[in-house]
C-alpha cells in the first residue's frame, strides 16, 4: 500500500501536475480553519458572557460574527475546495492545470488577499451588511477577477483532458464554480458612493433585495457547501476505501435534480415575511422535493463502502469521511423539514437554525475536509503515511463529541426559545418576555461553547499531526484497530 | 484509457467501463425506494400547488393568504378580549381594583406589557437597579397612587417630546462650580448623617449649612424628599444611584437627571391602564 502511494506521487510529478499550489491551499485551509474555529469559540463565549465584548466595537460580537462565518465558509471551506479541485481535476483528467503555475499562483494569492481584505473590513466596520456577502464593492470586484481566473483554469483543464469522460467529482466542482460566480455577481451588485470610498449601496431594494440575498445565501449553502463538497466526497471516498462508486446512474440523476432544485429553494428563508405567498410556496415545495436528490449523494457515498465496511475499524480517515456523509444525510433531511412553513414558524429566528447550520458545517463540510486533508498531506509531501493514525482517531472522537454537544444544545435551546416566544396565558397575553427567553438559553450557550472548544482542540491535534507528517516524522505506535 | 466493463466481485454488479485515477463506477440501478420517495414529494408538491397560492394571482382552492390568516387570528384574539378591553377603556382607575375579574385581566395584560417594555430598565420582576427605581417598595419619586403611576407612564420623566412630562433638574454643583470639592464633601457627609452613616462628624456639621442653602428647597430640611419635584428622600436606607459616599459626591457634583420615555404615543390607553394597575399591584401602590 505504502509503495503504491509513493508510486502515485511519482506519477503526479512525472505527469507535470501542479502539486505545489495544492500544498499551498492545504496549508491555507488548515490555517484559516483554526482561525475560524477560534473566532467561533470566542463569539460563542461572547453570547454566553457579554462582558467578553470588552466594550470595544471592533471586538464586539456584531463585527466578529462575520469574521467567523467568512473564515470557516470562505477561507477554510474555500481553500479546501480550491485546493482539492485542483488536485482532483488534474488526476481525473490526466492533465496539468491549464494556464500553468502563474495563473494557479495568482488564484491562490488572489484568494488569500480577498480573505484578508474581507476580514479586515468586518473588524473595521466596513460591510455591506448582507449575510455571507458582507464585503464591500471593491473586495467583491477583486473576488470576481480571482474567481474568473479560477474558472478559466478549471474549465481549461477539463478541455485539455486526456480522459474520454469527465468524472462526476468535476461536474460538482464545475457547478459550484459557475453558480457561485452567478450568485456573487447578482447579489453583490452595488453602487459605490464614490470610487475613493469603501461605502456602497446595493442595487436591489425592499423585498427584491431580501429575495436576492436569500437566493444567494441559500445557494451559497447549496453550491459552495453542498455541491463543491460532494465533489470532494466523490473523489476521496472511493480513493480512501478503494471501491468503485456505487451507481453512475444515481450520480447523474441526483446531480441534475440537485442542481435544478436547489436554486429555487431560497425563499424558505423568508417564510411569513413581505415575500408574496406564492414565492414562499415555491421555496418550500422545492426544498421538500430536494430531499431525495440530496440523499442521492449520501447513498452513493455510503454504498460505495459495500464490501469494505470492515475498513472503518482500521482507518480513522474513512471514519471521518463516512461520518461526514451521515451528517450530510441528517442535515439534508432536517433542512427540508425546517422549510415546511408550519415547522418554520417555530424554528425561524431561533437557535435551531444555528444548530442546523452547524450540523452541516461541522459534521459534513469540516469532516469531509479533514478526511481529504489527511488523505492529501502524505501524498503532497511525499511521505509514506501520516505521522500518526491514532491521533486521527483521537481527533475524530473529540470533534464528534464536540459536534454532538453543539447541535443537541442548539436543538434544545432553539425549540425552547421558539416555544417560549409563542406561549400565551389563558387571557391571551404573552407568557414570556424576550429577556426571559435570552436568560433561559444561557446554559445551552455554555454547552455550545464547550462543544466548540472540543472541536477546536480536535483541529489543533490535526495541525500537529500534519506538521509532523510534513516534516517526515512517523510516530512509533501500534497499528490502529489491531487487537493489542 | 480503454473502456472495459468488468463485474465487481463483491456486489456482482457490472462497472460502466470508465476509470479515472483508479476510480471506477458501478452500473447499479437507481434505488427503488429513492425513486418512490422522490415521486411522493413531487406529488405532494402538486397537491399543495392546487390548494395554496403558487403563482402570482393564484391563491389556491383554499384561498389562503398569510396576511388574511394573520388578521383573522388577531381579530379572534381581539374579539375574545373585547368584553374586557371595552370595560377597561371606560373604567376609572380606582374602580378597576374593585372588580376582581377586571383586575385579574388588567394585571395579566400589564404583566405582559411590562415584560416587553419596562423590564429592560426596571428588571423582569420590577426590582430596578442602579439608576432605575425599584417598583416593589414604598419609595416613590413622583408618587405611588394609581393616577400618579399612570401619569408617569404616559408622559415619562424628563422626556422632551411630551409637554406634560415629569420634569425637574438638580444642578450640577461641581461641574458648574456652584460648590467647591470641599463643600461637596461636607454636604455628602451631612446627607449620610440623615441615615446615621456619616463617618466624619465635623464635615457633616459643616455640611448642614451647605445643605440648607442648596438642597433643602427640594429634598426638605431633614432630607424627606418632595414628590412635586421627584426629589428622592435622603433619610432612609433606599438609594436611587447608590448610598456610598463616593456615589453621593458624584451625584452632587454631576447631577443625574435620569430619563424615562413617555409611553403615551406608543402604547394605547388600555395598555397604559393595565400597566398602571400592574405596577400599583406589585407591592408599593398607595
Amino acid at each position: 500500500m505504502a509503495t503504491a502511494e509513493a508510486t502515485a506521487g511519482d506519477i503526479g510529478a512525472m505527469a507535470g501536475y501542479n502539486e505545489a499550489v495544492v500544498r499551498q491551499f492545504t496549508i491555507a485551509a488548515t490555517f484559516w480553519g483554526v482561525v475560524g474555529f477560534t473566532v467561533g469559540v470566542l463569539i460563542a463565549l461572547q453570547l454566553a458572557f457579554p462582558v467578553l465584548n470588552f466594550d470595544l466595537e471592533w471586538f464586539s460580537f456584531g463585527r466578529l460574527r462575520p469574521v467567523h462565518t467568512s473564515a470557516v465558509v470562505f477561507a477554510f471551506g474555500g481553500n479546501v475546495l480550491l485546493g482539492t479541485s485542483f488536485y482532483v481535476v488534474q488526476r481525473t483528467c490526466r492533465a496539468p492545470l491549464f494556464g500553468g503555475p502563474t495563473l494557479a499562483g495568482f488564484v491562490f494569492w488572489g484568494y488569500q488577499i480577498f480573505i484578508v481584505m474581507a476580514a479586515l473590513g468586518y473588524v473595521l466596520g466596513v460591510t455591506q451588511s448582507k449575510e455571507y456577502a458582507e464585503p464591500e464593492w471593491f473586495v467583491d470586484l477583486w473576488l470576481t477577477i480571482v474567481w474568473v481566473a479560477y474558472l478559466v483554469i478549471f474549465l481549461g483543464t477539463l478541455m485539455i483532458r486526456r480522459e474520454p469522460h469527465i468524472y462526476v467529482a468535476n461536474w460538482f466542482y464545475l457547478a459550484f464554480i459557475v453558480t457561485v460566480a452567478v450568485l456573487h455577481l447578482v447579489n453583490a451588485a452595488a453602487v459605490p458612493v464614490s470610487f475613493t470610498g469603501a461605502k456602497s449601496y446595493t442595487l436591489w431594494s425592499g423585498v427584491q433585495d431580501a429575495l436576492t440575498q436569500w437566493w444567494y445565501g441559500h445557494n451559497a449553502v447549496g453550491f459552495f457547501l453542498t455541491a463543491g463538497f460532494l465533489g470532494i466526497m466523490y473523489y476521496f471516498v472511493p480513493k480512501q476505501v478503494n471501491r468503485p462508486i456505487y451507481s453512475y446512474r444515481l450520480s447523474i440523476v441526483h446531480f441534475w435534480s440537485l442542481i435544478f432544485l436547489y436554486i429555487w429553494a431560497g425563499p424558505h428563508h423568508l417564510h411569513y415575511t413581505a415575500l408574496p405567498d406564492w414565492a414562499q410556496t415555491l421555496g418550500m415545495t422545492f426544498s421538500v422535493i430536494l430531499w431525495m436528490p440530496s440523499w442521492g449523494g449520501m447513498i452513493n457515498g455510503l454504498m460505495t463502502l459495500s464490501g469494505a465496511w470492515h475498513k472503518l475499524r482500521t482507518d480513522p480517515i474513512l471514519k471521518l469521511l463516512v461520518t461526514s456523509i451521515a451528517f450530510y444525510g441528517m442535515s439534508t433531511f432536517e433542512g427540508p423539514v425546517m422549510s415546511i412553513k408550519a415547522v418554520n414558524s417555530l424554528s425561524h429566528y431561533t437557535d435551531w437554525t444555528v444548530g442546523h447550520v452547524h450540523s452541516g458545517a461541522l459534521g459534513w463540510v469540516a469532516f469531509v475536509s479533514f478526511g481529504a486533508i489527511y488523505y492529501l498531506v502524505p501524498k503532497l509531501w511525499n511521505r509514506e503515511r501520516l505521522y500518526s493514525i491514532r491521533l486521527v482517531n483521537t481527533h475524530f472522537w473529540i470533534a464528534t463529541i464536540g459536534i454532538v454537544f453543539y447541535i443537541t444544545a442548539m436543538w434544545v435551546s432553539g425549540i425552547m426559545q421558539g416555544l417560549m416566544w409563542r406561549t400565551y396565558d389563558a387571557l391571551g397575553f404573552l407568557e414570556y418576555s424576550f429577556v426571559e427567553t435570552v436568560e433561559a438559553m444561557h446554559p445551552y450557550y455554555l454547552i455550545r461553547a464547550l462543544g466548540g472548544i472540543l472541536f477546536l482542540i480536535g483541529s489543533l491535534i490535526m495541525v500537529y499531526n500534519l506538521w509532523q507528517t510534513a516534516r517526515g516524522r512517523i510516530r512509533d505506535e501500534k497499528p490502529f484497530g489491531m487487537p493489542a | 484509457m480503454p473502456t472495459k466493463v468488468e463485474t465487481d466481485s463483491v456486489t456482482g454488479t457490472e462497472t460502466t467501463g470508465h476509470e479515472w485515477d483508479g476510480i471506477k463506477e458501478l452500473n447499479s440501478p437507481l434505488p427503488r425506494w429513492w425513486i418512490i420517495v422522490l415521486w411522493i414529494t413531487i406529488i405532494w408538491a402538486g397537491v399543495y400547488y392546487v390548494l395554496y397560492p403558487t403563482l402570482p394571482g393564484w391563491d389556491g382552492l383554499w384561498q389562503y393568504t398569510a396576511r388574511k390568516d394573520l388578521s383573522e387570528r388577531l381579530d379572534a384574539v381581539r374579539a375574545g378580549r373585547a368584553a374586557w378591553t371595552d370595560k377597561l377603556a371606560v373604567a376609572p382607575l380606582e374602580e378597576i381594583e374593585a372588580d376582581p375579574d377586571l383586575l385579574e385581566f388588567a394585571i395579566a395584560g400589564g404583566r405582559a406589557a411590562f415584560a416587553d417594555n419596562c423590564a429592560p430598565c426596571h428588571g423582569t420582576g420590577g426590582a430596578g437597579g442602579p439608576g432605575y427605581p425599584n417598583l416593589l417598595d414604598d419609595a416613590w419619586l413622583w408618587g405611588g397612587t394609581l393616577d400618579a403611576i399612570s401619569a408617569t407612564i404616559e408622559h415619562g420623566v424628563r422626556w422632551p417630546q411630551d409637554d406634560d412630562t415629569r420634569i425637574s433638574a438638580m444642578p450640577r454643583f461641581g461641574v458648574d462650580e456652584l460648590l467647591t470639592s470641599a463643600q461637596i464633601n461636607d454636604a455628602a457627609e451631612y446627607v449620610l448623617s440623615f441615615s446615621g452613616s456619616a463617618t466624619d462628624q465635623a464635615a457633616a456639621g459643616r455640611g448642614r449649612e451647605i445643605f440648607a442653602e442648596n438642597c433643602a428647597a427640594c429634598h426638605g430640611e431633614s432630607g424627606g424628599g418632595n414628590r412635586e419635584f421627584g426629589a428622592p428622600r435622603l433619610n432612609d436606607a433606599i438609594w436611587f444611584y447608590g448610598g456610598d459616599k463616593a456615589t453621593i459626591v458624584q451625584t452632587i457634583a454631576k447631577s443625574r437627571n435620569g430619563v424615562m420615555p413617555a409611553w403615551g404615543g406608543r402604547l394605547d390607553a388600555v395598555t397604559i391602564k393595565q400597566l398602571a394597575v400592574y405596577v400599583h399591584s406589585l407591592g408599593g401602590g398607595e
